[in-house]
């Protein structure tokens, strides 16, 4: 479904990403794990197009993306919780939503999908007219995921989705990841909280300095030495 | 009731007369700075061109003999809009887009250079001196006892408060209920986020841009009305009027416009009033001072917050 070949970014002068080759076919939940600094964000980032790749070529269902705009490439069946959530404050939960649909006109579908998110996070529904900024952060984690869900997506990204939240709601969090599978979602998703993103993972991806160094199964990497003593606290 | 209650009551009418323009071109600049973080410094030139078009399709009908003043009006503002909003999206097409991303320096200075191009453009083309606008509404309803002040409600300071109303109303309208507005807000928030989620941002900002632009219009036709003449240079002090409102109000806030520019044109009238109106320029941009140093968020605007 999604594949990088060769991929390499720069910021500025600085190389944030030296020939990464990854692929996530349908159904999957794949992960991304390293420390901070590692790439995660930047990796991510580059499949959106922003900053555009300086080398290789990343391809969505076969056919190539680098070469678009941001605004282009997220207008295909691809959605992203970024790093930090980024709701919109100002805004009320439901105006949120609503900008995640942006782009869906059939007013039925809409809907539908509407309810679809109130159902998964029923938090959400309760505090429809609320303005985003004034929630906690695992409604706000929440919102941000039902933001991405508004736009239909086939392929989601998830940044971080338990960065800052207590555990009982990172929880909840990857439970919601594992029922999006079961509705035909891929998922792409970058942790540190490696442990819980690996087991849930079919596949998974360390990379550090900005280069994937390490690619097995997540039920592999999980009792893998080496991932063990660098990421999951030995 | 007294002298001095008329006196008063005359100096508050002309305050928010004045007011309500300098809210109107504002706006324009506010938004835009909620948007992309810069100040549209060719934004009072857009102004001027307002009170051009306008001249030119008055003077135009005159001349063809019309003389049906609804239909002169609604000209007026409707071709003034559309032109004016065309030179507001050009301009962020020319002379701002090419330059976004880099240093938040570079497109100040082409807004300073826009605004003395736009200057000279129409000081070349119409010439420098002033031009008398068609005088079509006088009078005006004349308030008080018949001996000693009179308050003085002109006809034409009516329909600067209906105009300037109806068009608050429906770029509130526009701004809260629509789609376009709600990615607007998106947008003045988190550009970046907007475009994550497919949001064409350059269409967006291309939009703020004509809104303001079309503000900046019906200001221009009010004004040049009210006061009868226009020349090039109208639009730097006007500019500079409206950007302290901006200010004042709190910078990105759109109430705030509209709450920053009546105060400033109350604050003039009542320094005109009172004082001296040689005055009221010191007065209006000593308060830009004031707000600058002690309150940079301005009334309503928001302290930028670090985002968690």
């Amino acid at each position: 479904m999604l594949e990088l070949r060769n991929v390499s970014a720069h910021y500025g002068q600085i190389q944030a990403l030296h020939d990464v080759n990854i692929q996530v076919g349908k159904g999957e939940i794949v992960s991304l794990i390293g420390a901070n600094g590692a790439g995660k964000t930047t990796l991510l980032m580059t499949i959106c197009g922003d900053p555009k790749a300086s080398q290789g070529e990343i391809l969505f269902e076969g056919e190539p993306i680098h070469l678009q705009s941001t605004s282009q490439i997220m207008r295909k069946d691809i959605a992203i919780v970024p790093e930090g959530r980024r709701i919109f404050a100002r805004l009320t939960v439901e105006e949120n939503l609503h900008m995640g649909g942006f782009f869906l006109d059939d007013k039925a579908e809409f809907a539908h999908l509407e309810q679809e998110v109130y159902s998964l996070f029923p938090r959400l529904l309760e505090r429809k007219h609320q303005r985003a900024g004034t929630m906690s952060g695992g409604e706000q984690q929440m919102l941000a995921m039902g933001r991405a869900l508004m736009s239909k997506p086939r392929l989601l990204f998830l940044d971080e989705p338990s960065l800052g939240l207590a555990p009982i709601i990172i929880q909840q969090i990857f439970d919601i990841i594992e029922k999006l599978r079961e509705r035909g979602i891929t998922v792409f998703l970058v942790e540190q909280n490696a442990n819980q993103a690996l087991r849930l993972s079919d596949r998974g991806y360390v990379i550090e300095n900005g280069r994937i160094v390490l690619e097995d199964t997540g039920a592999n990497l999980l009792t893998n030495e080496e991932v063990r003593k660098a990421y999951l606290g030995g | 009731m007294s002298e001095q209650f008329y006196y008063f009551l005359q100096q508050i009418l002309n305050g928010v007369t004045i007011g309500s323009t300098y809210a109107l071109i504002a706006i324009g600049y506010t938004m835009v700075y909620g948007i992309i973080g810069m100040i549209n410094f060719a934004h009072g030139e857009v102004y001027m061109i307002g009170s051009y078009a306008a001249f030119f399709v008055l003077a135009g009908l005159a001349m063809l003999g019309f003389d049906s003043l609804a239909l002169m009006l609604i000209a007026a503002f409707t071709l003034s809009i559309v032109i004016t909003s065309a030179y507001g999206w050009s301009i962020e097409r020319v002379a701002y887009r090419p330059l976004r991303g880099g240093n938040r320096l570079i497109p100040l200075i082409s807004a300073i250079g826009m605004s003395i191009f736009l200057q000279n453009f129409v000081r070349l083309a119409q010439g420098s001196r002033d031009i008398a606008m068609p005088s079509l509404i006088s009078g005006g309803w004349v308030i008080g006892p018949v001996d000693g002040f009179n308050v003085t409600l002109s006809y034409m300071q009516v329909i600067i408060f209906v105009v300037t109303f109806i068009s608050m109303s429906v770029l509130t309208a526009f701004i809260s209920k629509s789609k376009m507005g709600r990615a607007c807000r998106a947008c003045a928030e988190d550009l970046g986020m907007a475009n994550l989620l497919g949001i064409n941002t350059n269409k967006v900002i291309s939009i703020t841009f004509v809104i303001g632009a079309a503000l900046a219009a019906v200001a221009g036709v009010l004004l040049s009305m009210y006061y009868g003449v226009i020349n090039p240079y109208l639009g730097f002090m006007a500019g500079l009027k409206a950007f302290t409102a901006a200010v004042l109000g709190g910078i990105g806030s759109i109430p705030g416009a509209v709450l920053g520019g009546l105060l400033l044109g109350i604050t003039e009238a009542i320094t005109a009033g009172y004082f001296s109106s040689e005055y009221k320029d010191v007065v209006a941009f000593g308060l830009l001072c004031f707000v600058l140093l002690f309150m940079p968020t301005g009334i309503l605007g928001k302290p930028e917050v670090e985002k968690v």
